[in-house]
């Protein structure tokens, strides 16, 4: 184990993206993610790698598009409003089967906003995030850690499934420092022959296209991706428990809002309320039969969220009505407090569930 | 004996281009350029959005659908991705001077090393014959059913003159299809557009006046008429930037 | 089994975020969970800003503090703000040059530092953040482990400015020894 150091979430992300062998980085400034791009523009070209400041949100992902057809390992990062603009390369992307790791470290919406943290781009993030058929890898790292191990783990599921992974931050985890060890396993780098790196004389021209103008086609090749996101959800999924075993109440939480949803059950427990946490580390593909199972056990799912309630739905719908899913939540750049989640654990134990 | 073959680097595929429209021409000639330099196997295209979105299907090297305007940008990731790789783009008029303008000026201004081919016909020909950043003053579309008025939607956009005014671009030239001259004009200024790239000198355009007789509603020898009449004289042929010619 | 939430808070430029590091490094060599959170954004160039530190013996959970144990006020809308948060029992570190009201809770400790007066006097006047630190660190038992609190420092000064080490030492003991009030 190597010596831990205390840095930003956006540094780690930065750093293990280079560990993990990116060294193509394309971004434009917004808050508060800057930091990724300031340390990539520091270290990229003293490793021979490219930093560049694009013009825009949507130069930068299709720079990233291009060196992603041209097989190499490639990333970019915004926040919310940012990813807005890329939407348009994220569902490009989606449609020529490309690689790539793209960072949200979300701030509070619609609109500008502001730049206080959320997690409220969870449905842009989940449900595709752009026009058309399509399914990103979404991590939701809850440590500056995470932040380093979910970066290196999103390029080698992109690169093993041919699908781009978004990191769903928020502005609590990228400007944090906690204590980080960037000694990762690292994965082998996959072939990629289907990359534009020219023919060599040697083999048939690839084309790297999302246009398939006979509907019959491009019905084909999106049930063919579906089927690959059918092996994703069965391989890939992530949660994390905390004291789930004897738990009457489930919490449901993710990032910022599991660190201070564990505060709210640790005081919680000390009153003898039988209380416990389901994180989703993996927001896509979502850990539906961990909150299925949970919903046989526990009286209440509390979902504790940084929006006016999206991952909520998602709960819902993986248990089925079979008990109450409420709301414990703060917007616009606020965040629950401790004893907010602590009351409405009260509320759940005694029964209410409004 | 005269002998009229196809570019080895020109797909053996029917085009879909319509009858008189000059993208075959260009295509050719791209092809021939790729030929002699004998670089087929390390070039990347990018293809556009617009008539020649299906060019990735038209040329044997490796090619890249990009979103539209996107082309500068993604030619940008490609060749940084692999320098060694020759990479060009090909783009119409809506594509390059409209939704892409931004891509197309700070890839100019950055002095990427890539080699861009512009198509200005003046009018969006896959959607049907809608106004263009290019369309003349006066200019019958689709969506400027009396005429472009420019106090309404403005003037033309002169790519080559304007992009001149930036430090950034190794070549900038004019050319057009429409006689045999300018073909053969037109074929020097592609060659030395992929030739600098080779060397390794930075941004090359080459803007190609070019006719759509089925959205400008001409006959394909009257369209060229038109180009010689109408669009020359807006867009005058030659040299507007050469850094190397100094 | 115990948990230390710290809250600095000042005038951006004060290095209220340097004063966090230091101390998060010091919790980290002692072998503590530790977190940093800075508020950020405008307020960063001018305004108001804070920084969050937690060093525990467990996980940290949450890293925003919103009731500190210590509190370190280097302006008078600081002490406004968060006085009232601060636990029972708690600390508040004053710097007395530039707040000229005492505390009023009387279930706290509090201590009154002329941190900017003597960072002048001694010809270091960008210290006097550091020069509190050594009061709160002296007072918090972190003097225990002196070399901890060098090596803390050697963290979060850069290489660059390694010649800053010995003035950065010099400030934390004049805030370690101060005696006043």
């Amino acid at each position: 184990m190597s010596e831990k150091v205390l840095m930003k979430g956006n540094e780690a992300i930065a750093e293990a993206a280079i560990k993990a062998g990116c060294r193509h980085y394309f971004g434009y400034p917004i808050t508060p993610q800057t930091e990724i791009a300031a340390y990539m523009a520091k270290r990229m070209p003293k490793i021979g790698g490219t930093f560049l400041q694009a013009e825009s949100e949507i130069a930068a992902i299709n720079m990233v598009y291009g060196v992603s057809a041209a097989g190499k390992r490639v990333m970019t990062s915004s926040s919310s409003p940012g990813i807005s603009l890329k939407g348009e390369g994220i569902s490009y992307m989606a449609g020529a089967d490309l690689p790539a790791l793209i960072v949200n470290v979300q701030r509070g919406g619609p609109g500008l906003g502001g730049i206080q943290p959320s997690q409220s781009d969870y449905f842009q993030a989940t449900k595709g995030g752009a026009h058309g058929d399509f399914h990103m890898i979404v991590l939701a790292p809850a440590s500056v850690q995470e932040m380093a191990e979910l970066t290196v783990k999103g390029f080698e599921l992109a690169d093993k499934y041919r699908v781009t992974s978004m990191i769903l931050a928020d502005g609590t985890m990228g400007q944090m420092m906690e204590p980080v060890s960037l000694d990762f396993e690292l994965a082998e780098e996959v072939e990629k022959p289907w990359a534009v790196t020219g023919t060599k004389m040697g083999r048939k021209h690839n084309i790297v296209n999302s246009l398939f103008l006979k509907p019959d086609q491009l019905e084909k090749t999106n049930i063919e991706r579906f089927e690959r996101y059918e092996i994703i959800k069965q391989n890939e999924v992530r949660y994390e428990e905390y004291l789930m075993e004897d738990a009457e109440i489930c919490i449901a939480a993710f990032g910022i809002a599991a660190r201070v949803a564990r505060n709210a059950i640790d005081e919680a427990r000390k009153q003898g309320i039988k209380v416990g946490l389901i994180r989703p580390i993996t927001l896509w593909p979502f850990p539906e039969k961990a909150f299925a199972d949970a919903s046989n056990k526990v009286k209440q799912i509390i979902s504790v969220e940084l929006s006016m309630g999206q991952m909520i739905e998602d709960i819902r719908l993986s248990v089925n009505g079979k008990v109450p899913v409420t709301l414990c939540n703060r917007t616009g750049g606020m965040i629950p407090s401790p004893e907010q989640v602590l009351k409405a654990i009260i509320n759940a134990n005694e029964g209410g569930n409004e | 004996m005269v002998v009229f073959d196809k570019p080895k680097a020109l797909a053996d595929v029917q085009m879909h281009y319509c009858p008189g429209c000059t993208h075959g021409i260009v295509h050719r000639l791209v092809a021939e350029v790729i030929d002699e330099l004998g670089i087929e196997g390390k070039t990347i295209g990018i293809a556009p959005v617009g008539c020649s979105v299906m060019a990735y299907d038209y040329f044997n090297c490796d090619m890249v659908e990009a979103a539209h305007g996107r082309a500068p940008a993604v030619a940008t990731g490609v060749k940084r991705a692999n320098p060694e790789n020759i990479v060009f783009t090909y783009q119409g008029d809506g594509d390059l001077a409209s939704i892409g303008m931004a891509e197309t000026v700070h890839s100019a201004a950055r002095n990427e090393n890539i080699t861009i081919i512009f198509i200005n016909n003046a009018i969006y020909g896959m959607t049907g014959g809608q106004m263009a950043p290019t369309s003349l003053p006066g200019q019958i579309t689709q969506t400027s059913p009396y005429g472009r008025n420019v106090n309404e939607c403005g003037f033309p956009i002169k790519v080559c003159e304007m992009l001149s005014q930036l430090d950034g671009p190794e070549y900038l030239e004019r050319v057009a299809v429409n006689n045999v001259k300018n073909v053969k004009n037109a074929k020097k200024a592609i060659k030395k557009a992929f030739q600098n790239q080779v060397d390794k000198k930075g941004f090359s355009l080459v803007e190609v006046v070019s006719s759509c007789p089925t959205n400008w509603g001409l006959t394909p020898s009257n369209a060229l008429k038109w180009v010689e009449e109408k669009m020359i004289p807006y867009y005058p042929l030659g040299v507007y930037k050469d850094r190397s010619s100094k | 089994m115990s948990t230390t939430q710290y809250l600095f808070a000042g005038f951006g430029g004060q290095g209220i975020l340097f004063s966090g590091k230091v101390l998060a490094y010091k919790g980290l060599t002692d072998g503590k969970n530790v977190s940093w959170l800075p508020s950020y954004g405008p307020e960063m160039r001018g305004g108001t800003a804070s920084c969050s530190v937690i060093i525990s013996d467990t996980a940290v959970g949450s890293p925003i503090v919103e009731k500190p144990d210590v509190l370190v006020a280097m302006n008078l809308p600081s002490l406004d703000l968060y006085e009232e948060r601060v636990k029972s029992g708690g600390i508040i570190f004053v710097d007395s040059s530039l707040i000229d009201r005492k505390v009023k809770r009387t279930d706290v400790t509090a201590y009154y530092i002329p941190a900017t007066k003597m960072a002048s006097d001694n010809n270091i006047s960008k210290l006097a953040n550091v020069i509190l630190l050594g009061k709160v660190l002296k007072e918090t038992n972190g003097f225990t482990n002196e070399q901890g609190v060098i090596d803390a420092l050697k963290k979060v000064i850069s290489a660059k400015h390694a010649d800053m080490l010995e003035i950065n030492l010099n400030a934390l003991k004049l805030g370690r020894d101060y005696k006043g009030e």
